[in-house]
Formats: structure tokens, C-alpha cells, sequence
């Protein structure tokens, strides 16, 4: 998976968890929880929602990295690189 | 086959817990006793009609788009949409009381001038206690101190009458403790009910339980009715199995109970309670459905809920006698902005009630008195508005022992015990309850109850 393919899977995941939500034009680098509208309960629902698609464990000392979206790109871009997008 | 939780209870609280364990492929299986879905807040079919045994009004009406709100947070947890819920706002709500009116809407500025017309001289008071409510955290799930409302009010507010009139709706919707609230839950209630207000599923509680047991199913999870949990059992201090009322046992590695707190121990082998430690909630309520024949606004009824006291002073504690018909909440389901009309005047009356003064009745003085303190209540409510009883063409009532008996929550305490446990923890491993005795009450806070204590407990 590249990079490009990761942000688009966070994406989703974002797009399922706040279906209300703009997030075509969400900025890489500020705090996704500033520019949409989610608290820790949604932060437990991205967490979840890795796990379940790709069998990925973020435990909870790692929750920061998933701050803003170049985090999450980072963070998880090691963790996906051998998946392709379909599992 | 072992499931990784089982939920007791398919009552709001049960369905929101099942739907976020679903949703993240846990194996998961709502046991329910009763051969309906929905507890406390259900329905039943009489002569044709349906009827919500516990709906008047959802509280927490917050628009669409709105996501840091109670409701907001709900939806998202469980992926409904806001048009999915098909909420009708009320029109006015009144509370009322001998020599005062207050009126409220779903817009807080429109009770804060009645407030300064009708008391001008307590509306600074009142200004600031709502800067204090605004500013309080009500949703800490850490046990806190145990701080009452009365004393805060009265700290704010020196008309006993603007505190009676306050304390009534908030009471009647959401408070376990007879003659004073806790103040975390006063702020919760303050902020459902003023805050942001009343409104109504079209299709009522039928639609919504539906739409939520349908999510449930298919996302995979297992719903069983009609066969109750007899006993939760643990092996050292941890439980793995439940014991059903007609045979089987279902092993699981984690039970949620929104049975309630002393309800769920209760079940539990080996036995882990000492009964007499604990309280248990007292508070209940008798419930008329009166249809009538007109628009209830035809017949002086404009208001879509009002909280009533006829006397001065509110007290809301367990009568001594088997109803208390000096305070009530009247709802005219009518009153809601449906897109259309509905199909009966309705009128619904409710009057706090005493378990044991019902429960001790043989059957038919039972049904002889349902109609006499129906009557009386009736004769009371007239005495301040507009006579209905010539338009009535169906009525029904039930009690305290008619709760207990749908639900099984002891003394049929709606609102269950005065003492909650907040972060939902038992004696027993992965044992843990949601619902009514967590803390979280009403339809909108079960349904909360029920997603955090699976967020908390079962999904990390
Ligand atoms: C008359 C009345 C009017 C109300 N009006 C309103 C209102 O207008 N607005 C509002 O917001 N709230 C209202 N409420 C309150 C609201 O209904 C409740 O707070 C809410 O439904 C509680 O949900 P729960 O999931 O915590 O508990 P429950 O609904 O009680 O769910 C518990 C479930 O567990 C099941 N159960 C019990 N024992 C067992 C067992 N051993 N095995 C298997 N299953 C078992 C029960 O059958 C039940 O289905 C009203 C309640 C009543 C009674």
C-alpha cells in the first residue's frame, strides 16, 4: 500500500464514522478534532475500525499519533505497506 | 460455542451496547425475559391501538448537524442519521402551579424571560445558576462526592416556589432520590430538558426500538426473547456463564446487565450480595392513557407537556396513599409538529405512585382501585383545567406493579436505585451494568448508558 492509498483508507473510515462530515478538504497537518467535529469516543471508533479491517492493534499509548492526518499517515504507512487495499 | 459478551436486557440501554459490540464484530447475544423489545420504554396493543407504555417525549432535541450534543453523540456511536430518528419538536410546555406559570420551549432564551417576568426579582439568581449548570462536567464517570441540588439552589435562588417549579420536570423525568436530586443529576436533566428540550419520533417508540434492533441483527448480532436469565455464574470472581429461565446456559467471556445494580447481583452464583447494603429505588409512578375524540387542543388542551403541582409546594417522594394526586405530568402527544396529523386525541396522565400500597392489593380490589384513583386523579386535575371525560372513547391505566411486572426492576423503580454506579464495575470479573442503575436515565441517557459502558468496558 502506498502512502497515498493509507490516507485514502483513513478516509473512509472517516467518512463512516461521521457521515455528516466535510472531509475533502481536511488539512494534513492540523488536529483532525479541530477541523471535524470528534471527541474520544470517535477517536475509540478509528481505533476500532483498524482493527477490524486490517487486524492493526493501536494501543493506547499510540492514540496520539493518530492526531492529524500526516500522523496517521505515518504511524500507520510501516504497519499497511505489505497489504494491498482490498483486505 | 462461547460469546465474548452477553447482554441482559433488550431495552434501550441492552440494543445501544449490542449495536456498538456488533458493529466492531464481536460475538455478542441480547438475552431478553420479555416477549417485546424496548423495557421500560415499550409499547402494547390494545383494541387495535398502539400505545407507548413509557414515551412522552425524548428529551435532548438537538437540529441536525449538531454532534457534540447528547443525541449527537448517540447517533454518530451507532451510525443513525438524524432523519433516520424522524424527530417532531414540541410546540410549548408549561409548568404550572397554583399561582405561577412558567412556559418553555426548545429555545432556552424563551424560558429565561419568562423566568424574569414571572420572577423578576430571582432572575439574577437564576442567570447565574445556569452559568454554574453550563459550566458543570455532569458526565465524569469517576464517583464523585455526593453533592444534592436543594442546597445549591437555594444558594442562588430564595423564592421556594421558583425552586419547586425547576426541580418538578426534572424530577419527574429522571430522578431516583425522593425529596432532593443529586446535583450532577439535576445538571444532566437541566441541560436535557430546558437546554435543549422535548420532541417526538414519528411512529413513535415502535419506530425507533425497530430501527435499533434491526441495526443490531444485521450486523450480525444475536437477539433471544422470551427466555430470561436466571442466574449469572462466576468462577473465582469471574464470570463465564449464564443460567436461563427455560434451560440452556450460554458461556461468554463478559456479561453487561441492564436489569439493574441489586437486580443483577441478585443472579448472581455464587452469591456475592448482602441485600440489606444496599438501596433500592422507590420511585414510581401510576400512568393513564385517556383517547379522546377531538384534537386535545379542541378541549383547552394546547401544551405538549405540562408538569403540574396543585398545591404550592412540590413533593415528590412515595405516597402514602396508592397514588399522590396533588402533583402530575400531562402530555398531549397531539402537541408535537408531526408532518400530519395523528390519527387519536391523546392524553396521557401520570401521578407518582407507591409500590407496596399496589403490590398488597388481592386482583380485584387491584382493579377496582385502578379506577378509583383514576377517577380521583382526574377530579384533581379539573379542579385546574378543562373537563375531558365526556370525550373519552378508549382509556387504560397502569402501576408500579404493572412496571415491575413488564421490566422486573424491583419496587418497579423507574428510575431505579438513588445510588448509581457510575463507571458500571461489579464485584464480579467482566461483569458489568449498564442502563438505569449507571446513572444515565430516560431514553436518550439508557441509550448513552449503554454505548459507554460498552466503550469503556468491552471494546478496548
Ligand atoms: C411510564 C414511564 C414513562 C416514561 N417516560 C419517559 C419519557 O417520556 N422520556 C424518557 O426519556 N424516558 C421516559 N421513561 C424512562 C425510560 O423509559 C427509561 O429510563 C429507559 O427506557 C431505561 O432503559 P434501560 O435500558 O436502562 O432499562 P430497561 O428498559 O428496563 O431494560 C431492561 C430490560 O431487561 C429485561 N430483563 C430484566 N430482567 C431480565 C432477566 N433476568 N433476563 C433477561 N432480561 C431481563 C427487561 O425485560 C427489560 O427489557 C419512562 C418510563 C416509564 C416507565
Amino acid at each position: 500500500m502506498t502512502i497515498e492509498d493509507v490516507r485514502q483508507i483513513i478516509l473512509n473510515i472517516l467518512a463512516d464514522i461521521a457521515p455528516d462530515e466535510d472531509i475533502s478538504s481536511i488539512d494534513d497537518n492540523t488536529k483532525l478534532r479541530d477541523q471535524i467535529d470528534l471527541d474520544s469516543m470517535d477517536f475509540l471508533d478509528i481505533v476500532m475500525e483498524l482493527r477490524k479491517r486490517f487486524n492493526i492493534e493501536v494501543p493506547e499509548k499510540d492514540y496520539e499519533h493518530l492526531a492529524t492526518m500526516a500522523g496517521c499517515v505515518s504511524y500507520l504507512t510501516p504497519l499497511l505497506k505489505d497489504r494491498s487495499m482490498a483486505s | 460455542m462461547r460469546y465474548e459478551t452477553i447482554i441482559i436486557g433488550a431495552g434501550l440501554s441492552g440494543l445501544a451496547a449490542g449495536i456498538r459490540l456488533a458493529m466492531f464484530d464481536k460475538k455478542v447475544c441480547i438475552v431478553e425475559k420479555h416477549v417485546e423489545i424496548g423495557g421500560l420504554n415499550s409499547f402494547y396493543v390494545r383494541k387495535k391501538r398502539r400505545f407507548d407504555v413509557g414515551l412522552h417525549a425524548m428529551t435532548n432535541y438537538s437540529p441536525k448537524g449538531v454532534r457534540s450534543s447528547p443525541l449527537g453523540k448517540l447517533l454518530k456511536q451507532l451510525r443513525i442519521s438524524h432523519d433516520d430518528f424522524r424527530l417532531c419538536q414540541q410546540e410549548v410546555s408549561e409548568i404550572r402551579f397554583p399561582e405561577n406559570s412558567l412556559r418553555f420551549t426548545n429555545d432556552f432564551e424563551f424560558l429565561r424571560q419568562e423566568v424574569s417576568e414571572q420572577f423578576p426579582d430571582q432572575i439574577d439568581g437564576f442567570n447565574k445558576l445556569v452559568e454554574k449548570i453550563l459550566s458543570f462536567d455532569e458526565l465524569n464517570l469517576n464517583e464523585g462526592g455526593c453533592l444534592l441540588s436543594r442546597p445549591v439552589l437555594e444558594s442562588f435562588i430564595s423564592d421556594p416556589i421558583l425552586i419547586d417549579m425547576l426541580f418538578c420536570p426534572l424530577m419527574y423525568y429522571g430522578n431516583a432520590r425522593e425529596g432532593d436530586m443529586d446535583f450532577y443529576q439535576f445538571v444532566i436533566m437541566f441541560k436535557s430538558i430546558f437546554v435543549e428540550g422535548f420532541s417526538k419520533p414519528q411512529g413513535g417508540m415502535y419506530y425507533i426500538l425497530n430501527l435499533m434492533a434491526d441495526k443490531f441483527k444485521s450486523l450480525g448480532g444475536e437477539l433471544r426473547m422470551g427466555n430470561g436469565v436466571k442466574t449469572i455464574n462466576s468462577k473465582e470472581g469471574t464470570v463465564y456463564s449464564v443460567t436461563l429461565d427455560k434451560d440452556g446456559e450460554l458461556e461468554t467471556e463478559a456479561v453487561l446487565s441492564s436489569m439493574g445494580y441489586v437486580e443483577t447481583l441478585s443472579c448472581c452464583q455464587p452469591k456475592v450480595l448482602d441485600l440489606e447494603e444496599c438501596k433500592i429505588g422507590q420511585v414510581s409512578f401510576m400512568e393513564s392513557l385517556f383517547v379522546v375524540d377531538k384534537e386535545p387542543r379542541d378541549l383547552g388542551y394546547d401544551k405538549s407537556i405540562v408538569f403540574f403541582s396543585t398545591q404550592p409546594r412540590f413533593n415528590y417522594k412515595v405516597p402514602g396513599d396508592l397514588i399522590d394526586i396533588s402533583s402530575g405530568v400531562l402530555c398531549c402527544s397531539n402537541n408535537f409538529k408531526f408532518p400530519e396529523p395523528l390519527d387519536d386525541g391523546l392524553i396521557r396522565l401520570t401521578n407518582l405512585a407507591s409500590f407496596g400500597r399496589w403490590d398488597c392489593l388481592p386482583r380485584k380490589d387491584y382493579i377496582s382501585a385502578k379506577k378509583e384513583w383514576r377517577g380521583r386523579a382526574l377530579d384533581a386535575l379539573f379542579a385546574f383545567f378543562p373537563d375531558f371525560r365526556d370525550n373519552v372513547v378508549f382509556l387504560d391505566s397502569f402501576t408500579p406493579k404493572t412496571i415491575k411486572k413488564y421490566t422486573g426492576h424491583i419496587n418497579g423503580a423507574v428510575y431505579g436505585s438513588p445510588q448509581k454506579i457510575k463507571n458500571g464495575k461489579t464485584s464480579v470479573n467482566n461483569l458489568y451494568i449498564c442502563g438505569t442503575d449507571q446513572g444515565f436515565l430516560g431514553i436518550i441517557g439508557a441509550t448513552l448508558s449503554g454505548i459507554s459502558m460498552a466503550n469503556l468496558h468491552l471494546l478496548k
